[in-house]
């Protein structure tokens, strides 16, 4: 028998804006795209000086797994190997291959070849955190709830991990979309059922 | 040495350090300015760019790289 999975929270943030479980955490639509991320990282009092020298995915993802944990996560609850990470986005790790390219016409910069691969955001929110579960990232031409809610699920099922930080995160030239999930097994306050349906609804009311 | 400074806190892109809080003798790695192995690299990489020095021995890397002294000295004691 299935056991049921729960979204015991979720966090988007786009350009100028950050929703928290559904509802408007941060908004400044004074400022460009690029610079609100790290707008959003001195607002929020962050002292992590590593932040400054990851690229723009990896910022989004660290950001967007902080909102996503604060005041929802309890660390206490798991081992560091059962807290895994799932996520998906369309362009890979695009915008800093590009950055990358065009150093390699001078002196490549070893500070960008480190973060031509995707899945490099999922390690700096480990390292951040301490986690040390199951992780994967995938490449798909468009968020997938149905391959995600599966996917999940099967290795919550299976014991994999018993939590999971997993969505969509994307990041190419000034546009970039963070929807991160945290899947639980036990049900709490507001959580709502890790469905396909409940995926799809969080994901479309990315701006809150 | 102020000019090395500089050039340290935009190669390594460190906004969250002032070029005048790095000591001439703070060591630049592990529990001085927390360097790491990427930032070592990228300390080559300000060699070449802005010196036109290359590092011919890798082991001669602690040592150059321990202070913005021993860098400063290292650079003064390679330019033509």
């Amino acid at each position: 028998m299935t056991e049921p999975c729960y979204i015991t929270a979720s966090c988007q943030i786009t350009p100028g804006k950050v929703v928290k479980d559904g509802a408007l955490l941060m908004e400044n639509e004074n400022i460009a795209p690029i610079s609100y991320l790290q707008w959003l990282y001195e607002q929020k009092g962050y002292n992590y000086p590593k932040f400054y020298k990851m690229d723009g995915l990896s910022r989004l993802g660290w950001l967007a797994a902080e909102c996503l944990l604060e005041g929802s996560f309890d660390k206490n609850r798991y081992a560091p190997e059962q807290v895994g990470l799932i996520c998906c986005n369309r362009n890979s790790s695009l915008d800093t291959d590009t950055r990358y390219y065009d150093t390699v016409k001078t002196i490549p910069s070893p500070a960008l070849f480190v973060y031509t691969l995707p899945n490099i955001v999922l390690g700096e929110i480990c390292i951040r955190h301490q986690f040390r579960g199951e992780n994967d990232f995938f490449i798909f031409e468009r968020f997938e709830p149905v391959f995600l809610q599966a996917y999940v699920q099967q290795l919550m099922q299976e014991n994999v991990f018993e939590a999971c930080i997993c969505g969509w995160l994307e990041f190419l030239g000034e546009a970039y979309q963070a929807c991160l999930y945290l899947v639980e097994k036990p049900a709490s306050k507001n959580s709502v059922p890790f469905t396909t349906a409940t995926i799809q609804t969080i994901y479309e009311n990315t701006h809150g | 040495m102020s000019d090395l400074k500089a050039q340290i806190v935009a190669q390594l892109n460190l906004q969250h350090v002032k070029p005048e809080d790095i000591g001439d003798d703070m060591p630049l790695f592990a529990e001085g300015l927390g360097l790491d192995s990427i930032d070592a690299l990228e300390l080559i990489v300000l060699l070449q760019q802005e010196y036109k020095l290359k590092l011919n021995n890798a082991e001669e890397g602690p040592k150059v790289f321990r202070t913005v002294r021993t860098m400063a000295e290292y650079i003064k004691s390679h330019q033509a």
